[in-house]
């Protein structure tokens, strides 16, 4: 269950940071993208999903979350 | 001679024969070819991993990390060195962090304050003598204005508790006490620290004026992170930023104070330097308080205009009119160095070795010489280092992650480059194989090489070093061509 930080970089993408390691991808597909709910299966950009309990409602970024590895 | 990819990589290969078999696979993971049109680096290399048992790395602890890079350019603060007086007293004052002031009065950066831990310590604990010591800093320099507790590696090993300690003692001395759990056995390299002090930064210092708003801030404040002022560098850049109308509310942490970080919170936008050792406070400073952060470039025209113009397109027009002005204006100036130096410059081929950040900043400052870089690498960069390395490095050129001094060595010895950068340990070595070296962690005692005013010395100090006549005469006299009767004398 580690600790990630969601941002947006300046090209606009949504982008996965993972503080303990410091590693940093995009996000290739979001389950669930709003509005009504927002979060659910991640999928990064180097092929490793993730599971985000969704939010109700499409959170203010930046944003540190715990997340589940798939 | 420029190489291209396969000459690179069969260099790697019989470098790396010389190795044990599993010591070669490993250090295989850490060298590559450059291909510029990559975007993910952590498929073709391994960074920010444990240095082999044997080998010689340039790396240091996450002490080093946390008290000499963050947290000791950081000018009001006294930081403790916490546990025997070694680590401290040889850190101290190497690192020409400037600040401005009184030492002793306002100024504490300069000085070495440590709890000298003795055997009795380590058996009976150090937290009395600990609360003892803030006790005394606050006694003997009323006008600090926080104490940090920077931990060597005994604190860890004996499990004092130096966050109680630090809590009791800021409640007694009305200031800011930050335990930094620094000890150097944590992680694999200085970068380690850097994050430990980013962290307490953010838990311990940062909030400390959350409540208060008499702060008046303007539209144009920014904050300047991760410009640690080595030989006057954030000074440079700062009155760039305030030539096109910013305003810089905080410096982290070169020429920093304690007020200046708690009132960062105002800044519109927060302009990191170093994404190596700040990017975690910035990451928190856009989470907690909105500032989103740029990475910049303060090294050589070209990149500093476009950063100028990327920091200036945040703004609105006033300040993006006063960014074209500044540019025009320097420009002629830069012309001129450049017409000075590049003839004397051009085309010679450059290898890097440093840190975290600094080679893919100062590639674009070689370039605007006309120099080449044929090797760079980091001590003790991340993957997210080596993605933005990539682009900035010529194509088949080398890199190396966490370099030992045999590869750094062997490197030289096949590349034959005109000028190498990299650090004091590096320094003695290649200057004995008579091959032109700057310290590109200190400047080698010059600076700053930020900024308009900084490209000039850096020009200038980059001409001094190649074409210093001192070189070819470094080889012994009855080694050189036509000394037969010498040799036979020796």
């Amino acid at each position: 269950m580690p600790n990630v930080m969601l941002r947006n970089n300046a090209a606009g993408e949504l982008v996965f940071y993972i503080t303990k390691k410091d590693h940093e991808e995009t996000v290739v597909a979001l389950e669930h993208a709003g509005p009504g709910a927002w979060g659910g299966e991640i999928q990064l950009s180097d092929g490793s999903r993730f599971y985000l309990e969704p939010l109700e409602q499409t959170p203010k970024l930046p944003l540190t979350v715990r997340v589940k590895r798939l | 001679m420029t190489m291209n990819r396969q000459e690179t990589e069969q260099l790697i290969q019989e470098v790396l024969e010389v190795y044990p078999e599993a010591t070669g696979k490993q250090r295989a993971k850490h060298l590559m070819a450059n291909d510029p049109s990559l975007e993910k680096s952590n498929k073709c290399i391994v960074a920010n991993k444990k240095a082999l048992p044997g080998v010689m790395t340039a790396r240091g602890c996450a002490y080093a990390g946390a008290k000499g890079v963050v947290w000791g350019p950081i000018k009001d603060v006294a930081n403790i060195s916490h546990g025997p007086v070694g680590c401290g007293q040889f850190s101290r004052a190497g690192r020409r962090n400037y600040v401005t002031g009184h030492s002793g009065v306002n100024v504490f950066a300069d000085m070495n304050f440590t709890s000298d831990f003795q055997e009795k310590d380590v058996v009976f604990g150090g937290d009395k003598k600990l609360a003892k010591l803030i006790a005394e800093i606050d006694t003997l320099f009323p006008l600090v204005k926080g104490v940090t507790i920077q931990s060597e590696c005994p604190i860890g090993l004996i499990g004092d508790d130096i966050e109680a300690v630090a809590k009791k003692s800021a409640k007694e001395i009305g200031k800011v006490v930050v335990p930094v759990r620094c000890e150097g056995f944590r992680g694999v390299s200085q970068s380690l620290g850097h994050h430990v002090a980013n962290d307490s930064l953010r838990d311990w210092v940062l909030h400390g004026r959350d409540e208060d708003d008499s702060f008046e801030s303007t539209p144009y404040d920014v904050a300047i992170t991760g410009d640690y002022n080595i030989g006057g560098d954030a000074w440079s850049s700062r009155v760039l930023l305030e030539e096109i109308g910013l305003r810089v509310i905080a410096q982290w942490s070169g020429d920093g104070s304690i007020p200046e970080m708690q009132t960062t919170r105002h800044a519109k936008l927060n302009l990191l330097h170093c994404y190596r050792s700040m990017n975690y406070i910035s990451r928190h400073l856009e989470e907690k308080y909105g500032i989103p952060y740029m990475e910049y470039n303060f090294f050589g025209p070209t990149k500093i205009a476009e950063s100028l113009r990327k920091i200036a397109a945040f703004f609105d027009d006033t300040i993006k009119e006063n960014a074209e002005r500044v540019i025009a204006r320097h420009q002629s100036v830069m012309d001129a160095i450049i017409a000075k130096y590049r003839p004397r410059l051009e085309g010679k081929r450059v290898m890097l070795f440093v840190g975290g950040l600094r080679p893919r900043h100062v590639i674009g400052a070689y370039e605007d010489l006309g120099m080449e870089i044929i090797g760079a690498g980091y001590e003790f960069a991340h993957n997210d280092d080596y993605d933005r390395t990539f682009k900035e490095v010529q194509d088949g050129a080398l890199i190396y992650d966490d370099a030992t001094s045999f590869e750094l060595e062997a490197f030289v010895e096949r590349l034959k480059p005109d000028l190498i950068g990299s650090g004091i340990k590096e320094k003695y070595v290649f200057h004995k194989m008579g091959i032109p070296f700057r310290q590109m962690h200190s400047w080698d005692y010059s600076g700053p090489y930020h900024g308009y005013d900084g490209f000039a010395i850096f020009a200038r100090d980059m001409d001094m070093t190649i074409n210093n006549p001192c070189w070819k005469n470094l080889q012994a006299p009855w080694k050189r061509a036509g000394t037969e009767a010498l040799k036979s004398a020796a």
